[in-house]
């Protein structure tokens, strides 16, 4: 008796002093969950928004008085495990907004989940238009895919002098699809030629041998070839590209931008050209001469474009809650939808009715083993 | 297509074949002897091309030094995960050792999460085995002609190593039953960790050349390939040294002709290889090599 009695306190006492801890946390924190592949294919592209987003919290680690966390959810680079773990910072860790995820099939995965839940998300990188399209509660600080499609097929078209292009996407990535998709629309615009794009070849993320496709795109002699996918798979199509003799420039989108695709890539990727969101030799706002800055100062090298969109999406947070003055989840999302002309470090900041950032993207090359910046495109 | 074109995919279909067949004899060894299928092969496999990373890139040991370092390395932890995970279950059901397994090949890859990080690595290829030569139109990298004779001269020491020398046939007796070669005087322990000493050496010669053709390597790079071959190694009769080389040939070459000429069928390249199982499976289930036994009550 006397037994059931002390293991009775002991039960009431755990309850209590859980309680109080609850309590305690929820009144002087304000959670905001990292929604990215911290490990698989797509690692490398979220480790670096999570490092843009660590930056912005030791730059701004307070809002109303009150101490911001990160609560990160690895999404693992699976569509599924994405879907688990947005469920659990919306269920169990009850966060204030999430920011993520690099790659929009994860971002995706996670729509359903953060709008039922009504909690409101800046995606950083995730570029398909699918990703906010129909969904009140999912934002993004970049631009979507139509404009970048379109931008690298100008680019093809009128700077590279390419009348043919050959498609090798990663298809089953909403993202490369979607890019390879908008990029075809506008080069047979610019062309004129229905018959311009030679051979559209697939293949699967994670695989490492792309001889076969390579092989047939050679044998139709493009012009051009229009890469969208992964970097790390991206940095092997092309170097087992050169190694079967495929000499025409190779082009694809944002998701290049990593030390990864060049490190594995290493001479093949060469001359590889992409569109980006942002360039440190032309900083656009007060705020990104400091977020260079920063990051130099924490990282000891250079910032990439996604690791500036993963600070502006915090930013962008907390300046919403400032102005909400509250953390209740569904004012937060209305006061999301108002940013107009928001300084962050990947330029300004203005959401549209879909809650898709509109603004400029940056052309980069791989020159000497670096990525360099070759041009600037306007929003049409 | 042109014969110019067709000779393009074979010579790179025979190249990924020979590497499938390559990881598919050290599958299909350690089943032949033990009656287990070392789930765990594919993230040995990974790990001895970290190992490799970690000599060439972060040491600066040059490979010459590093590859025969690498092999004895993942010799060794081969027979450590063996007096770890399987020998405390000797005795113990199959199927304990096919959990066990399955439960080393988890560990394997979140501890190479953890303690080398998730993202992708770039292998250091030496120059000498990934140049090019130009044979006519047909572009070979020099590292298809190397694993096809790397392939060949394992199988060929592996046959010589289990039909001639007295390790082999301390292994072929534990294969038949241990306890009777136990009381025959054969050191089942010893015989077993030099089984797994040897099917580790095996994946890391395979890792290595695995590494060269794709240079990337990541913690979860083995899965997939150990999946593959050890459908190659099915294909060609589970347990059979010269059935996994062919299992692996089918697998590769079959792969690179379906993405050649059904190219709109690419994305269904990894159900390509569960289909040819699952095909071989209701019609010739022992593999186009693999003898007839008897399911031993």
């Amino acid at each position: 008796m006397l037994r059931r009695n002390i293991v009775f306190l002991l039960l009431m006492l755990l309850v209590a002093t859980a309680f109080t801890g609850c309590i305690k946390k929820e009144s002087n924190v304000i959670k905001i969950g990292v929604f990215e592949p911290i490990t698989g294919a797509n690692a490398a592209g979220g480790q670096l928004e999570v490092e843009g987003v660590k930056l912005a919290n030791k730059l701004y680690p307070e809002v109303l008085g009150k101490k911001v966390e990160l609560v990160i959810a690895d999404n693992k680079s699976d569509k599924v495990e994405a879907a688990t773990a947005a469920a659990r910072l919306v269920e169990k860790e009850k966060v204030t907004a999430i920011i993520g995820s690099w790659g929009s099939s994860l971002s995706m995965a996670a729509g359903d989940i953060v709008r039922q839940g009504k909690v409101p998300t800046v995606g950083a990188s995730c570029t398909n238009p699918l990703v906010t399209a129909g969904n009140d509660y999912y934002f993004r600080v970049c631009f979507i895919d139509p404009f970048q499609g379109t931008v690298m097929a100008n680019y093809a078209y009128s700077k590279l002098g390419a009348k043919k292009a050959a498609i090798i996407q990663e298809v089953n990535n909403d993202y490369a699809v979607g890019l390879a998709q908008f990029f075809m629309f506008s080069f047979k615009q610019l062309t004129g030629d229905q018959n311009c794009i030679l051979a559209v070849a697939n293949y699967n993320t994670g695989d490492q041998d792309f001889s076969a496709q390579l092989t047939n795109i050679k044998a139709q002699n493009p012009d051009v070839i229009f890469a969208p996918g992964n970097f790390t798979e991206s940095a092997l199509i092309i170097s087992q590209a050169r190694k079967l003799g495929i000499t025409c420039p190779i082009i694809g989108g944002d998701t290049w931008e990593t030390q990864e695709f060049l490190d594995i890539g290493k001479e093949a990727v060469e001359g590889a050209v992409f569109s980006t969101f942002f360039a440190t030799e032309t900083p656009i706002t007060e705020e990104s001469a400091k977020f260079i800055e920063a990051y130099r100062a924490e990282y000891k090298k250079e910032p990439a474009a996604v690791a500036a969109l993963g600070y502006d999406a915090y930013i962008l947070i907390l300046d919403a809650i400032k102005r909400a003055g509250t953390t209740d989840r569904v004012k937060l999302r209305d006061e999301i939808a108002r940013t107009k002309n928001f300084p962050g470090a990947a330029g300004f900041i203005t959401l549209d009715e879909n809650g898709d950032a509109v603004k400029n993207a940056v052309i980069k090359v791989v020159k000497d083993g670096k990525f360099a910046y070759l041009d600037t495109i306007e929003p049409q | 297509m042109t014969l110019d074109l067709f000779l393009q995919h074979l010579s790179n279909g025979i190249s990924l074949g020979s590497l499938y067949a390559l990881i598919a004899i050290g599958y299909t060894m350690v089943y032949g002897i033990l009656r287990l299928i070392n789930f765990a092969h594919g993230d040995i496999f990974m790990m001895a091309t970290y190992f490799a990373f970690f000599g060439i890139a972060t040491f600066g040991i040059p490979w010459f030094i590093t590859f025969p370092l690498v092999l004895v390395l993942t010799a060794a932890l081969g027979m450590g995960v063996e007096a770890v995970a399987y020998r405390p279950l000797r005795g113990a059901p199959k199927i304990s050792l096919l959990i066990s397994a399955i439960g080393v090949s988890f560990f394997l890859e979140n501890l190479t999460i953890v303690l080398f990080g998730g993202v992708p690595k770039p292998f250091p290829a030496p120059a000498i085995f990934t140049d090019v030569v130009q044979v006519g139109t047909v572009a070979i990298q020099k590292l298809t002609f190397y694993i096809p004779i790397v392939t060949f001269i394992s199988l060929l020491g592996l046959v010589y190593l289990i039909n001639k020398t007295k390790t082999g046939m301390a292994m072929r007796a534990v294969s038949m039953d241990q306890e009777i070669a136990q009381v025959m005087g054969v050191n089942i322990n010893q015989t077993i960790a030099l089984t797994f000493g040897l099917g580790s050496f095996l994946a890391a010669v395979g890792g290595i050349m695995w590494g060269m053709k794709f240079p990337q390597i990541q913690p979860l790079m083995g899965v997939v390939p150990g999946l593959k071959c050890f459908i190659a190694a099915v294909i060609g009769g589970i347990g059979n040294i010269a059935g996994a080389v062919i299992g692996g040939f089918i697998l590769g070459i079959g792969e690179i002709m379906l993405v050649a000429f059904l190219p709109n069928l690419t994305g269904y390249r990894d159900a390509f290889a569960f289909i040819l199982l699952i095909l071989i499976l209701m019609s010739k289930p022992t593999g186009i090599l693999g003898e007839k036994t008897a399911e031993k009550v």
